[in-house]
């Protein structure tokens, strides 16, 4: 079964400054092994948030282009996983092994749909 | 008919269906949790295990009940599944797959293991029950549901909710049980520790629930206490090395052994100190001490242990003065260093207050004034009261019973302060709306 691993960073401070919840070193390591275990589907870091960029089209087909991402969050997402794994239990270990999730920082798991 | 169907009860008829509800509710976990594990299907394990019940409910007012009960069901509803997955394709596609996974995981559930064998999978259904990933009021309702055997309308009820809302609850945590792939497994020794708490946590939130029921007529609901004692008993069979385990089930049986004496012929509350220590159910008090010796036995214990140790100490007391106070705040310092909170501080305080008077209790009740979590907490002002009263300072007392009675749910408890308010009052005409006669 394939899981989204959304890796959010801790809150924002109030000067918007985005706190780094561990070394790079740390990601190397997390990354090395998720290759070796072979699960790995996809996966990629995001750009920082200054660099988003919200799309909406409106009824009339009118394009809205906003700087930002979608929703005030101080969390921002910073990356993500898919992994192919057998059941929630593995997921969740593979989150918690995560340098994301520590520090403040969260990952959320998601299972990928089998429906599309 | 055979020998079973007419045993020596009065009606043979009635004889057979009371038997047969008895193994319903004891096999009724069992079968589901072997579906379960069969078939990887929580919603197909549950509608061939109440087919093979109803199944059941027509053939053995009949035939009697058989010799293996749990063998008979099992066999029936594994011919049902088949039947359905013969039926519905998509299934048998799922079904090659999933018997593939649980054969490569376990031998034993290959799918000609001997039926007789009847290997108790419960264990797992627990831990999918319990499952952290499952909202915290979920996983009580699916715990009473499957492994409890309770119906939705009955699980609702004991937790005083409509119907429609738990039926919508219980559906919704067997959505996220499938399409999230919670697994069907006990957690190895490493995972064990952390996930062991959550199913103790679901255990004794039946347990209080039935103890002290939040809210309606009866302060105790003494069925569903029952049935958290039954789930802790074969949690405990199944894990009789865990010794929290022991020690849940010890606290429920020594709490448990004082419901006939916690109410009045009125239905109203009798404090601890005021209850008949002779309708305290003994056997049931030296079966839990005897957990208690399991769950304090090797190592620090844990906080369903200590907490069982201390109900061990009242109730192995001759009267409520004469209990081990000394004794009793030490195993609460102990809890409070092993799992700190300020309901833990409160009862502490509280064993204070009789080992050292009432004004150290309430100094130190005083202290956890701003504790955001006693804010709204009845055994906070309720306690306050209590040792105001004693210290006869009334009208504080009235103030603190009168704030207790705000927060009180269960009408029993709440004659009770009612009671304890009067008594603290001025006599006479009273100043606001009691009217009491001269």
């Amino acid at each position: 079964m394939k899981y989204m691993l959304l890796m959010y960073s801790p809150p924002m401070n109030d000067a918007g400054e985005v706190p780094e919840p561990c070394e790079l070193e740390e990601w190397f390591q997390y990354d090395k092994e998720v290759q070796e275990a072979g699960i790995q589907v996809a996966s990629h870091a995001l750009q920082d948030l200054t660099t988003s960029t919200t799309v909406r089209v409106g009824e009339g087909g009118e394009r809205v282009v906003t700087d930002g991402p979608f929703a005030e969050t101080r969390e921002v997402l910073g990356g993500y996983y898919v992994i192919d794994v057998p059941d929630l239990d593995v997921a969740l270990d593979w989150a918690a092994r995560c340098p994301g999730a520590r520090g403040g920082g969260s990952v959320e798991v998601r299972p990928v749909s089998e429906e599309y | 008919m055979q020998e079973r169907a007419d045993g020596p009860t009065a009606s043979p008829g009635g004889s057979v269906e009371s038997s047969v509800e008895a193994v319903f509710r004891e096999e009724h976990g069992r079968l589901l949790a072997s579906l379960v594990r069969r078939y990887g299907d929580l919603d197909l394990a549950e509608e061939v295990a109440s087919e093979a019940i109803e199944a059941a409910l027509v053939h053995w007012p009949v035939t009697g009940v058989p010799t293996r009960p749990g063998a008979w069901l099992l066999t029936t509803a594994r011919r049902r599944a088949v039947d359905r997955l013969r039926r519905d394709r998509a299934y048998t596609a799922r079904l090659a797959v999933l018997q593939a996974e649980a054969e490569r995981g376990d031998p034993a559930a290959a799918p000609d293991a001997d039926v007789d064998d009847l290997p108790d999978d419960r264990l797992q259904l627990f831990f999918t029950c319990a499952h952290p990933a499952l909202p915290a009021e979920d996983r009580t309702a699916l715990t009473l549901r499957c492994l409890g055997g309770l119906t939705t309308p009955e699980v609702a009820r004991a937790f005083l909710v409509p119907s429609a809302t738990m039926a919508q609850r219980i559906v919704r945590a067997k959505k996220k049980i499938r399409a999230a792939r919670i697994p069907f497994r006990v957690p190895g020794a490493d995972e064990l520790p952390q996930r062991l708490p959550g199913v103790l946590q679901v255990l004794y939130s039946i347990f209080t629930e039935g103890y002290a029921a939040s809210s309606g007529p009866d302060l105790q609901r003494v069925e569903l206490a029952e049935e958290a004692i039954r789930l802790a008993r074969i949690l405990h069979r199944l894990l009789p090395r865990e010794r929290e385990v022991a020690g849940l089930l010890a606290l429920m049986l020594l709490t448990h052994a004082r419901r006939a004496a916690r109410t009045g012929p009125d239905g109203e509350l009798v404090l601890l100190e005021e209850q008949d220590r002779g309708r305290w159910d003994r056997a049931m008090v030296e079966e839990g001490c005897g957990l208690v010796r399991t769950a304090l036995t090797g190592g620090v214990a844990g906080p369903y242990g200590l907490q069982a140790a201390i109900a061990a100490l009242y109730d192995e007391a001759v009267d409520f003065a004469g209990t081990d106070w000394p004794q009793v705040v030490a195993l609460y310092d102990v809890l409070l260093a092993v799992a700190p909170s300020p309901v833990v501080a409160l009862n502490r305080a509280v064993a204070v207050a009789m080992r050292d008077g009432p004004a150290a209790g309430l100094a130190l009740l005083d202290e956890l004034a701003d504790e955001p979590r006693l804010r709204g907490h009845l055994p906070y002002p309720a306690a306050r009261a209590e040792l105001l009263r004693r210290l006869g300072r009334h009208a504080e007392a009235a103030t603190a019973y009168r704030e207790a009675l705000d927060l009180v749910g269960a009408d029993p408890a709440r004659a009770h302060l009612r009671r304890r308010l009067a008594s603290v009052e001025p006599p006479g005409p009273g100043g606001d709306g009691s009217t009491a006669p001269g």
